[in-house]
């Protein structure tokens, strides 16, 4: 057997839990008599797929912080403060679109470092410095706007949220991308290789020459890149940069990558199952939508669907 | 072993926040040759070995590399000058293969990893040393001793002029150890120095040529193993001559049963043990590592759920189904691995000596501090535990004393029948003496002690009766005075 067949094979038996619950998802929409004649069309899915794009943005930087054995709550925050920076770049201070949306990644990738360095450098725990920065994320993003949204007039502003090239929209190639990218560093790089030395066995890195700060720095910084870079898709596509966007955002990250198999305890833990967790939440979203059920009950079905995934998986672990 | 000097450690000073941890400690070691590093428990071996390894850096002193002064101050740069060393704990990363394992921080190829080459090299490493298993499989999935081999091959694959190994037979069995030192006999061939870190004086004498002693952080002194011997090397390790290693009163007359244990099995590692213990009696637990010993013992204690087998207690039938229960009826276990089963590593002395006592000191719903003062200092001079306070954090003692912690934590729930697994492992020389001798004063008291033990010395010598576990079950049972040997009790241990 090739290497590509034994991993498909691999991917499908590590996976198979969530996939049937993805399945059986899909099909229930599909036949239900509401949303049968929607669900499946083309524009239905890219749709679903430009709607779960920021999550997947926020989950490839997650999954690695999370197979690190920490968290980045900061995330959900990240989205509102980049996202109100880069519209003010436009309407306050006329700069071009895409130095103002460079400016809101970046401003992303700072709050990523910040939280790295702290991180990196001292054994205060991921969840107490990406707390903080999430308040200070929040508070500045309040600061700047007054409380109230960024207007952005601008065709060529929507572009990265609500564009499209050909039939696909542009947030759905980005997020082909990205997660392309976050695949390749961690299966074939060697920063890959020490995230999950360093999230599985820390002292075992130590001893194995692996400067596990570095590795640290890096990971949250790419959280904070890819949290930026939902930033500016979301502003893009609300036409504006809003100081309450992506609140609770984090949540449905973690959800994403712990529906997907990841291990909260670090160490272990895989993209392909994170796109899964990305996808249930997403097609579960638009499902409930289709059907018209109301956004309270949402949330409890979603809670309810994440904890059986969960559970799934910890019965296969058991057993195995 | 050649007299080409490898490498010389001289004066090297290492301190931390109120410990010397080494003061002037000078070594030598030569190519070809395995030489020991003894001492107890805190002399400093492991410290010296971690300024080797550069994990720590020294303040003061010198090593020297083939005669060249050379600066270790990274993990990269120990590797770099050609040593290699297994820590005593295992360091590999549960979620990865055996491959990634092995080449982990210095992958082949550049910024993206060779995967192929890694997984056909680990192979062939693998093959070249007869191990059963691929290189594309997960850590987690490997036994213990499997997992020790990836460590060893992992060394031994950067091709290092210096090995450093820290106790690496404390978890493997018999055959996997001489299949260690056939490594390392190999290796010595070749031209590599060893340096060698056990608590075991029997290896010495098979597999080393030199030994260095350590005490309190400083050099004693340097021997020939065949020129020198354990009396000699044990004072040099205790600074004082110990004259009775073993305590022992063996019970001279029959004494009542107090604990009877029918057919006890879980259903994977117990497969059906039957055995009695009497009153005031040591009973020593023999056999390989994996023999079931230890599970059976836990499930009598209750912490096997759907374990089967009855027990009797002082001739009542018994239902135990969780260690409350076993517990309720005298019955007390001093876990293997006080790590992991054992001690709450970041509390006191004082937490750790009362947890499971507290319900006896209770002020309605507050601890009784002044009571619990009490206990904790009652078992503290009953084992001569050493620790500078009550409020100590456990994991900054010896190992030998957080044992002492660990059978007085349990000691205070007044047990009948006391459950001892391994009592002595990690424990050096002086406070395994100590705790034989609390022992012998324990049975003398009348109180029921289970030992388990993989070192067959210990049993033989403090055992009134000795049983034999093979695969599950009981293979044999001798008592002391019916000239049982290891070699008998081995032939019953192996399958």
């Amino acid at each position: 057997m090739s290497r590509f067949q034994k991993n498909v094979k691999q991917y499908f038996k590590e996976n198979l839990g969530i996939l049937v619950a993805l399945a059986a998802i899909c099909i229930f929409l599909a036949v239900f008599p509401k949303t049968s004649g929607i669900f499946l069309s083309q524009k239905n899915i890219f749709n679903v797929l430009r709607q779960i794009a920021p999550n997947v943005f926020l989950s490839c930087g997650m999954v690695m912080v999370i197979i690190l054995g920490g968290i980045d709550l900061s995330v959900g925050m990240v989205i509102a403060l980049s996202g109100c920076f880069a519209a003010g770049c436009v309407s306050r201070y006329g700069l071009p679109i895409p130095a103002a949306f460079l400016i809101g990644i970046l401003i992303g990738v700072a709050v990523g470092a910040f939280n790295g360095i702290w991180i990196a450098k001292t054994t205060i725990p991921p969840f107490i410095v990406t707390l903080a920065s999430m308040n200070i994320s929040k508070g500045l993003a309040q600061v700047y706007t007054g409380g109230s949204p960024v207007r952005v007039v601008n065709d060529e502003w929507q572009f990265l949220g609500a564009g499209y090239v050909g039939p696909v929209p542009v947030p759905v190639i980005l997020m082909a991308i990205v997660l392309i990218i976050t695949a390749i560093i961690m299966n074939k790089t060697k920063l890959g290789r020490h995230i999950y030395a360093v999230g599985g066995n820390a002292q075992a890195a130590t001893f194995s020459g692996i400067n596990s700060g570095k590795v640290k720095f890096l990971v949250h910084t790419y959280s904070g890149l890819m949290a930026g870079l939902a930033g500016v898709v979301w502003a893009s596509r609300m036409y504006s940069g809003q100081p309450t966007a992506g609140e609770g955002a984090e949540m449905d990250a973690i959800a994403a990558v712990v529906v997907g198999g990841t291990s909260m305890a670090g160490g272990s833990g895989k993209i392909g199952g994170m796109i899964i967790g990305a996808i249930i939440i997403g097609v579960l979203n638009n499902g409930l939508n289709l059907m018209n059920v109301n956004t309270s009950w949402q949330y409890c079905i979603k809670g309810i669907v994440i904890l059986l995934a969960v559970f799934t998986d910890y019965i296969r672990n058991r057993k195995g | 072993m050649s007299e080409h000097v490898l490498l010389q450690m001289k004066n090297i000073h290492k301190s931390f926040p109120g410990v010397k941890a080494l003061q002037a400690v000078d070594f030598e070691l030569r190519a070809g040759e395995v030489h020991a590093l003894l001492g107890e428990n805190g002399a400093g071996k492991s410290t010296l070995i971690k300024v080797l390894g550069g994990i720590y850096i020294a303040e003061e002193g010198e090593i020297y590399i083939e005669g060249q002064k050379v600066n270790i101050d990274s993990v990269n740069a120990s590797h770099d000058n050609g040593i290699a060393i297994i820590h005593q704990e295992l360091v590999l990363v549960p979620h990865m293969t055996v491959a990634e394992n092995i080449f982990l921080g210095r992958e082949p190829g550049g910024r993206f990893v060779n995967h192929d080459k890694m997984e056909k090299d680990a192979q062939e490493l693998l093959d070249a040393y007869g191990l059963g298993f691929t290189s594309d499989t997960l850590i987690k999935d490997l036994t213990i001793a499997q997992q020790q081999m990836v460590e060893i091959i992992k060394a031994i694959s950067f091709n290092s002029r210096i090995l450093v190994m820290d106790e690496p037979t404390s978890s493997i069995s018999d055959k996997e150890v001489s299949f260690l030192f056939e490594t390392m006999r190999t290796l010595t061939a070749k031209g590599v120095g060893i340096i060698y870190i056990s608590h075991k004086m029997s290896e010495l004498e098979q597999i080393c040529d030199r030994v260095t002693v350590m005490r309190d952080g400083t050099y004693v002194g340097t021997e020939v193993v065949a020129e020198t011997n354990k009396d000699k090397l044990i004072a040099m390790m205790v600074g004082r001559e110990l004259t009775n290693y073993y305590t022992r009163d063996f019970l001279d007359k029959e004494t009542e049963v107090v604990l009877k244990c029918d057919n006890i099995a879980d259903g994977k590692m117990a497969k059906g043990a039957t055995f009695e213990v009497h009153k005031g009696e040591i009973v020593g637990f023999a056999g390989l590592v994996g023999a079931g010993r230890s599970e059976t013992m836990k499930a009598i204690f209750g912490l096997t759920p759907g374990a089967t087998g009855e027990i009797w207690v002082n001739g009542t039938k018994v239902n135990i189904k969780t260690p409350v229960d076993a517990m309720k009826y005298g019955i007390a276990l001093v876990p293997e691995d006080r790590k992991l089963e054992g001690l709450y590593k970041v509390q006191s002395v004082r937490f750790n000596s009362t947890i499971e006592v507290l319900k006896d000191f209770m002020k309605g719903i507050r601890v009784d501090a002044d009571k619990e003062e009490e206990i904790t200092q009652k078992y503290i001079d009953m084992m001569a535990t050493k620790t500078p306070s009550q409020e100590q954090v456990i994991g900054n003692l010896s190992g030998g004393n957080q044992q002492k912690v660990m059978i007085g934590r349990w000691l205070a729930t007044s047990p009948e029948i006391l459950i001892l697994d391994e009592p002595t492992r990690g424990v050096d020389v002086g406070a395994k003496a100590e705790i034989y001798a609390i022992m012998n004063e324990l049975a003398k008291q009348g109180m029921a002690i289970i030992m388990i033990s993989s070192e067959l010395p210990e049993i033989l010598n403090m055992s009134d009766r000795i049983y034999v576990m093979c695969d599950g079950k009981l293979t044999g049972c001798f008592s002391h005075d019916e000239g049982v040997t290891q070699e008998k009790i081995m032939k019953l241990a192996a399958k």
